[in-house]
């Protein structure tokens, strides 16, 4: 099937002459789905419609902008009062156009993600997808929100999607399970990020790194000691005993502690390479991973070194 | 062109030997089916004849026919045996394609109507899958597994046979008022049955378009894989919101048994490749096939308004029972006396 393989090409006249020709048929009245900038590709415009039809706002990637609004709404509060989150560099976030954003990750229940997507939704409104793992589409009711308020499966297929196509910001956490998953005592130490599949994703889809450090969610719900025992039962990553548990009992799961919040966002990284390629090489894959955990975690250390309180910053 | 359609009697090969009949290009239709046509055609011919090779390869020599329409992939495993499933997608198509591919064989077109089923429907899946992407896990259910067979099998007959265009359309799951399916059964319930927990954005593709996308393949060469499926992916509540129904939880745990006692009760049956698409969904991603130059009818909310306005008609003037009955003599009447006035 050779020639199916390779038959994603630019039509030839003949072709597009008979594009004109077939089908001359009505097409279903739609209207913009939310009020944020869209691809302006002709191939996909379609896409990124809905119809007068349609009942709910929940797009494409299972995203609804009105659960999304309510959700900010009641987070606002936590946002503003309990971790009192403060933003430098704010700028960097691009205003337009598809940007990764790569950020450190931890506490047992991340309160990172809600609180870098909260603040750039809010300030700069525009919509921000929470790339995560494959286990949450696999949660029944939790799995269902997780989607609504923004989650995506961290698919390379659905990253490149969303940045290329859709030209829009995506959150991803490369240290995933092993940065929320670490215990107190290794706390702002980053761990490996991944195999630097994100870099190739950004590569690949021609869109900037933008990296982002954040202070205070560790200490929001620090983990104490983890079981393997139990995570190997119930088939998550990891299973912790939080500071939080230990003070408020099972309300724990859900109480953060209030630490001050600061987020630093780094200016976007461009890569010197041609978008859509086969394949990178490894090696400067491995370097741009390497280059942007080693940003970050030389941010952290700087905004650690004038931290004077966990809880007050 | 001289076109030969495989599973005349079944819903698609009916629909497309009609919008064959409709174009005057079109010289020649020869249908194929074990049972007989069950709508009124003119002049499409009908041999009766099982999936052996050998006699593929004479009706092919014999009717001299340039394009094959393949239709006759069974997609919904509801309908068939899993032994006969076999016999038909797997076997059928392997002698189907040795017939078209013998040496001097007049055949110089292939269209194969296969399903987005090829995919699965799992958590690591992506969003919307292009046409190139394979699945992420191994085929569980018959009906999936030989699908994929038949991937392959075109797979090394493009290869084998560059001279002839083939042509594969992954359907989406179809909705539209004459086709009857698990899903379009499901949405006909009093309450749709969903899995708890479970939202999934579910695409489909208007049967118009379906004919309309197997008859663009079969009028431009358009060589290679495409998938076919509606603008837009849209939650199953919404689904059923817009066919304004109410939903019933499945136990997201042991739902295959949860799903027999409807089975057993005929109340609606749920094979297993259906319960996965309601628990993860699935996406195709769609803009392949534009590109060469198709354009849809209906988007994805558009097939289930359509749908949901044929059960609203439905629900007040009831279900017209089809009046056409197959006669091979008045049928050759027709076509073959010579006292009938042809205008050709």
């Amino acid at each position: 099937m050779a020639a199916m393989a390779t038959s994603r090409e630019p039509l030839d006249t003949e072709q597009k002459e008979r594009r004109a020709e077939i089908l001359d048929l009505p097409v279903t009245a739609s209207r913009e789905l939310v009020p944020f900038p869209r691809s302006t590709d002709e191939d996909d415009h379609d896409l990124d419609t809905l119809d007068a039809v349609r009942r709910s706002d929940v797009d494409a990637w299972g995203r609804s902008e009105s659960l999304r609004e309510l959700t900010r709404t009641l987070y606002e509060p936590l946002y503003k009062y309990w971790f009192r989150v403060e933003w430098e560099g704010f700028e960097h976030v691009p205003r337009d156009g598809g940007a990764l954003l790569v950020s450190n990750h931890a506490g047992a229940i991340p309160s990172d993600a809600p609180a870098i997507m909260h603040g750039i939704e809010r300030d700069l409104g525009r919509p921000v997808y929470g790339l995560a793992e494959y286990l949450f589409r696999r949660m029944p009711i939790v799995g269902t929100l997780w989607s609504r308020v923004g989650g995506v499966t961290a698919n390379p297929d659905n990253a490149y999607r969303l940045l290329h196509d859709d030209r829009q910001l995506a959150l991803v956490f490369p240290e995933g399970a092993k940065g929320t998953g670490k215990l107190y005592q290794d706390r702002y130490q980053l761990a490996r990020f991944g195999r630097g599949g994100f870099i190739e994703i950004a590569m690949r889809a021609g869109v900037p790194i933008v990296p982002i450090a954040v202070v205070g969610a560790e200490e929001s719900m620090p983990i104490v000691w983890k079981s393997r025992r139990l995570a190997r039962l119930t088939g998550i990553p990891y299973f912790p005993i939080t500071a939080n548990m230990l003070a408020f009992g099972p309300l724990g799961l859900v109480a953060y502690l209030p630490a001050k919040f600061r987020i630093r966002v780094l200016p976007p990284i461009w890569f010197d390479e041609e978008p859509d390629q086969e394949r990178y090489s490894r090696s400067r894959v491995m370097d741009g991973a390497e280059r942007i955990r080693r940003q970050i975690q030389d941010a952290l250390y700087d905004m650690l070194r004038t931290r004077k309180s966990v809880w007050f910053g | 062109m001289r076109v030969l359609v495989t599973g005349l009697s079944t819903f698609w090969g009916g629909r497309l030997a009609q919008a064959l009949e409709a174009r005057p290009d079109i010289d020649v239709i020869v249908g194929l089916d074990t049972r007989e046509p069950r709508v009124p055609l003119e002049r499409t011919e009908f041999v009766r004849a099982d999936t052996s090779y050998s006699i593929l390869q004479r009706i092919v020599q014999a009717t001299q026919v340039d394009t094959v329409l393949h239709t006759h992939l069974v997609v919904d495993s509801t309908r068939v045996s899993g032994r006969s499933l076999h016999e038909i997608n797997v076997i059928g198509t392997m002698n189907l394609l040795a017939a078209a591919g013998m040496p001097g064989s007049p055949v110089r077109s292939v269209i194969v109507k296969s399903s987005g089923l090829v995919y699965g429907a799992n958590s690591t899946d992506p969003y919307f899958f292009r046409e190139e992407a394979s699945r992420t896990t191994a085929p569980r259910t018959n009906v999936e597994r030989s699908l994929v067979e038949v991937d392959a099998f075109l797979r090394d007959f493009a290869s084998d046979n560059p001279h002839i265009s083939v042509t594969l359309l992954r359907f989406a799951n179809v909705l539209g008022d004459d086709l009857e399916t698990p899903v379009s059964q499901a949405l006909r319930l009093p309450v749709v049955p969903e899995i708890l927990g479970f939202d999934p954005r579910v695409q489909f593709v208007h049967e118009d378009d379906v004919v309309g996308a197997l008859m663009y393949a079969t009028t431009h060469e358009v060589p290679g894989v495409f998938n076919v499926a509606a603008d837009g992916t849209i939650p199953w509540s919404e689904v059923c919101t817009i066919v304004g129904k109410r939903r019933i939880a499945m136990p997201p745990v042991l739902t295959n048994i949860a799903a027999e006692p409807l089975r057993l009760l005929r109340i609606v049956n749920l094979p297993p490749e259906l319960l996965d698409l309601l628990r993860f969904g699935r996406g195709l991603d769609n803009r392949h096939y534009k590109q060469a130059g198709f354009r849809y009818r209906y988007t994805t909310a558009g097939t289930v308004e359509a749908f949901a306005q044929g059960l609203r008609l439905e629900n007040t003037i009831g279900v017209k029972a089809p009046s056409y009955r197959y006669e091979r003599e008045v049928e050759d009447f027709f076509r073959h006396s010579p006292a009938v006035v042809r205008h050709d």
